[in-house]
């Protein structure tokens, strides 16, 4: 069963601000799910190649060139940014000086 | 037909009574509106429409045919689309809080090929959130209701996809199909509905989910309308390097030298006796028709679903970390919503968080994912996020992606002997609401026979038995070898024949 620490420990991992309610419902839903897949304990995979991709294709790469964006596109992502400061996109601080905790 | 309303026909049906002249497209596009205007405000299939465009475009395609122009086969059609592919200038909610305001910034692949055939698109349509569900019930915004009974599912995650096509708000329509999103909403409405192989179709311009099972795909009236529309769609694309160039020379199939294998481990116990009278009904049909039925055993099958709750989560939780509150949709940085004209209708729209003071980076993540997801998003990011991590990688990821190659080879190894696989799409009726909302793990054993498909990439086409008024949908699915969607195809056609026949 996972603790509340462990899906403190997740959310941290996946960003995710919970309340304390939340974590005690997933931590309950987590460890029923985790519980049911883990029956693929069950199977011997010994020398098994893992599955990546289906479709067996390798390479797909193209040439490194830059295309220019047209501006009314350019415009449209612009547009979508919840906070800007002209055409540069604002975020807070990455080092603030601080510990850095959540 | 003459008595039939132009939305109630099929792409064929429509396009014949196009350039026939016996309505113009501005009727038809005006039919579909009507019928989302009467009953959408109950069904709940659309979380946009777009009246003024479609109408637009119905006026250059009666241009077209007053000048006594050749149109194609999907030109004047009015189809809708899934709200997680993005249509430019115009919403993509992916039926999720942290995309509400947010309009694409470009054509999908696949609405670039549709425009380009002429299709008209009426609008956008609910689904589960970030397509994480079986119901249609994890939407942001509303629920959908089946139109067979409005106390049931539509199925999800495409639910809006499928409920517009069984109610004739539109004729055809997209959806994505990542553990059965498409095939098991198609069972539950009555309507045709077709996972292309993996690598058919591109998903550029999908809003990803777990990019090795995504495939988007369609609903249709009948097998022939998604024949149509897959035609249109599928493609290898540069933007996509995933795709394959899948198109194989048309065959001409003798029903009496296929092979239809019937998967044991499908008709097992929990299969409601409904579900199993009518797919066996199924079976019957094609045994009438000549075609060699065969059981056959898929012995891995009771692993598929947990590969795929490993698999799956692992690669959502990769997916939507671009949701971060920094580029585009919903932020603590800024909780007014800019946009221009946003016709959706939140249900009750929670505020954003009260924050204490300027958000720091780490604040501006966390606040924004876990305010703006939702519950069954948030709980498959964390399990992904579980299974990939460090000391449990191994036992959970690796481990699942090993038991996907043993299953590849299972499905291999039965195609060596049958053409096609027949099976039930989902082991119960169209469940009520709420009825599976409790436990999650419930909801995700309703993907128990769809998920194989996509665990292996194969094509699966879900085709309706019939029904009558007073019973509920069931359809079963066909399973075929990689990019054999044509022998689908066939099949699926020649069973509508037969069932029109009795």
């Amino acid at each position: 069963m996972l603790t509340t620490k462990e899906i403190e420990h997740l959310a941290n991992l996946a960003r995710l601000e919970l309340s304390e309610a939340e974590k005690e419902r997933y931590a309950k839903e987590l460890s029923g799910i985790l519980e049911f897949v883990g029956q693929l304990q069950e199977l011997d995979t010994t020398g098994v190649e893992p599955t990546a991709h289906v479709t067996g294709l390798i390479g797909g790469s193209r040439t490194d060139i830059v295309q220019e964006c047209d501006a009314l596109t350019r415009q449209r992502l612009l547009s979508a940014v919840p906070k800007r400061a002209g055409d540069l996109v604002e975020v807070p601080a990455v080092f603030t000086g601080r510990e850095f905790r959540i | 037909m003459l008595t039939m309303s132009p939305n109630e026909l099929t792409i064929i049906a429509a396009h014949d009574g196009l350039t026939a002249k016996r309505f113009s497209c501005r009727e038809l596009v005006d039919s579909c509106l009507s019928a989302i205007e009467k009953k959408d405000g109950e069904l709940g299939a659309f979380l946009s429409v777009f009246a003024d465009h479609a109408r637009a475009d119905a006026l250059r395609v009666d241009e077209k045919l007053e000048e006594r122009e050749h149109i194609g086969l999907l030109e004047g059609i009015p189809i809708a689309v899934k709200d997680v592919i993005l249509t430019q200038d115009q919403p993509a909610t992916a039926a999720s809080k942290i995309l509400h305001g947010y309009e694409g910034a470009y054509d999908a692949t696949v609405i670039t090929k549709l425009r380009h055939a002429g299709a008209i698109i009426l609008g956008k349509t609910n689904c589960d959130e970030f397509a994480m569900g079986a119901s249609t019930e994890n939407s942001a915004y509303k629920i959908t209701k089946n139109p067979w009974d409005p106390e049931r599912v539509p199925g999800g995650s495409s639910g809006g996809s499928a409920a517009a096509v069984a109610s004739h708000e539109c004729i055809a329509a997209l959806g994505s199909d990542t553990g059965g999103s498409i095939r098991q909403p198609a069972g539950f409405c009555g309507v045709v509905g077709l996972k292309p192989t993996y690598g058919a179709v591109s998903r550029s311009g999908l809003i990803a989910m777990a990019s090795s099972f995504d495939q988007i795909g369609s609903f249709g009236k009948t097998v022939e309308d998604v024949e149509i529309f897959f035609h249109a769609i599928r493609g290898k694309d540069p933007k996509d390097a995933t795709t394959v160039d899948s198109q194989l020379p048309i065959t001409h199939y003798q029903l009496s030298k296929l092979r239809i294998g019937i998967p044991k481990e499908y008709f097992a116990q929990g299969v409601d006796p409904e579900v199993a009278t009518a797919v066996r009904s199924a079976i019957k049909k094609y045994e009438d028709l000549g075609v060699k039925i065969e059981e056959i055993s898929l012995p891995l099958s009771k692993y598929a679903l947990a590969v795929y709750y490993v698999l799956m989560p692992s690669e959502v939780s990769a997916n939507l970390a671009r949701f971060d509150g920094i580029r585009y949709g919903a932020s603590v940085s800024n909780p007014e919503v800019r946009n221009s004209e946003a016709k959706l209708l939140p249900r009750s729209f929670a505020s954003a968080p009260s924050l204490a003071s300027a958000p720091s980076l780490m604040d501006v993540y966390t606040k924004t994912r876990g305010h703006y997801f939702g519950a069954e998003v948030r709980r498959r990011i964390m399990l992904g996020v579980y299974t990939l991590s460090s000391g449990y990688y191994d036992a959970y990821y690796k481990k699942a992606q090993q038991v996907r190659t043993l299953l590849r080879h299972d499905f291999a190894r039965v195609f060596k002997q049958v053409n096609a696989l027949l099976a039930p799409i989902s082991p119960t009726l169209p469940f009520r609401f709420a009825e599976k909302t409790e436990d999650p793990l419930q909801m995700y054993l309703a993907d128990v026979f769809t998920v194989s498909a996509n665990v292996v990439g194969i094509p699966a086409l879900a085709v309706p038995c019939p029904r009558n008024d007073r019973e509920l949908p069931i359809g079963f699915q066909l399973m075929g070898r990689p990019f054999e969607e044509e022998l689908l195809f066939s099949l699926g056609k020649a069973y509508e024949r037969q069932i029109s026949l009795s």
